[in-house]
């Protein structure tokens, strides 16, 4: 179970990706953030946000045109 | 007619922060906001530290009061999804007044329809990330606009602002 859920459904690039930065600003260090995207880009973007940002991307899956995404936040 | 984003030497510069990014914003219309916007509120989302030059018409982006026009004029690639196919407008009609009015208005509520946020939020996301923004002050004599008609916090500068900006970022983009 994450920390704190992000439902970002229905917006496109780049919000998701702000709104989940956003969320993750006010997480603790070692805390999960699970964020739940209709953007089919979201699976790139997740993923090169996670490479450069230090944060984990602990896992990510897809039902019914929507991505699940769960991340470790830095530190 | 226009260049796409030119991106600045692949190779790591010695001595230059990698996570350090510089945008010259230099058009005003609807479509054209959107690339410098969604690049530097992405960027400074990831960490890096964004700092964003207004001039020419680019100016038009920080106005208190946007209302953000796009042109079919001269643009052949923008054909609309209408009916299940592409609707492109040739020249003639666009020079009809209330033509690009009604584009305009077609595509913000198209940007709407599929979640893509205005202008005026991603501009408000880039101001809390603490993107720094400068204003051309040259520009800003040339079309006669005052500070107090654009948003704050906002700083103004000229070519040599901008150069010393640019040699300490690593990634340049002209939009």
């Amino acid at each position: 179970m994450a920390d704190q859920v992000l439902d970002a459904k229905g917006l496109n690039c780049p919000l998701p990706i702000l709104k989940a930065k956003k969320a993750l600003k006010s997480l603790e260090g070692g805390n999960t953030l699970e964020i739940q995207s209709t953007d089919p880009g979201s699976v790139a973007d997740f993923a090169a946000f996670c490479r450069t940002t230090g944060n984990e991307l602990v896992e990510q899956s897809e039902g019914n045109g929507v991505w699940t995404y769960l991340i470790r936040k830095a530190g | 007619m226009s260049n796409v984003a030119e991106m600045s030497s692949p190779q790591a510069k010695p001595g230059i922060d990698p996570n350090t990014m510089s945008i010259i914003v230099t058009k005003g219309s609807l479509d054209w906001a959107y690339p410098p916007f969604i690049l530097g509120t992405t960027a400074a989302a990831m960490g890096l530290e964004v700092t964003m030059f207004f001039t020419f018409y680019g100016l038009n982006l920080l106005m208190k009061d946007l209302n953000l026009q796009v042109s079919s004029l001269g643009n052949p690639a923008m054909k609309m999804p209408m009916m299940g196919m592409h609707m492109g407008m040739p020249n003639l009609v666009s020079a009809i007044p209330g033509v690009d009015a009604a584009a305009s208005k077609m595509m913000k509520s198209l940007m709407k329809k599929k979640g893509i946020a205005p202008i005026q939020d991603l501009r408000e996301l880039a101001v809390e990330a603490d993107v720094r923004m400068i204003a051309c002050q040259m520009t800003m004599d040339m079309f006669e606009y005052g500070k107090e008609d654009m948003i704050e916090p906002l700083e103004i500068g000229g070519a040599a602002t901008y150069i010393e900006v640019a040699t300490q970022s690593h990634i340049n983009l002209f939009i």
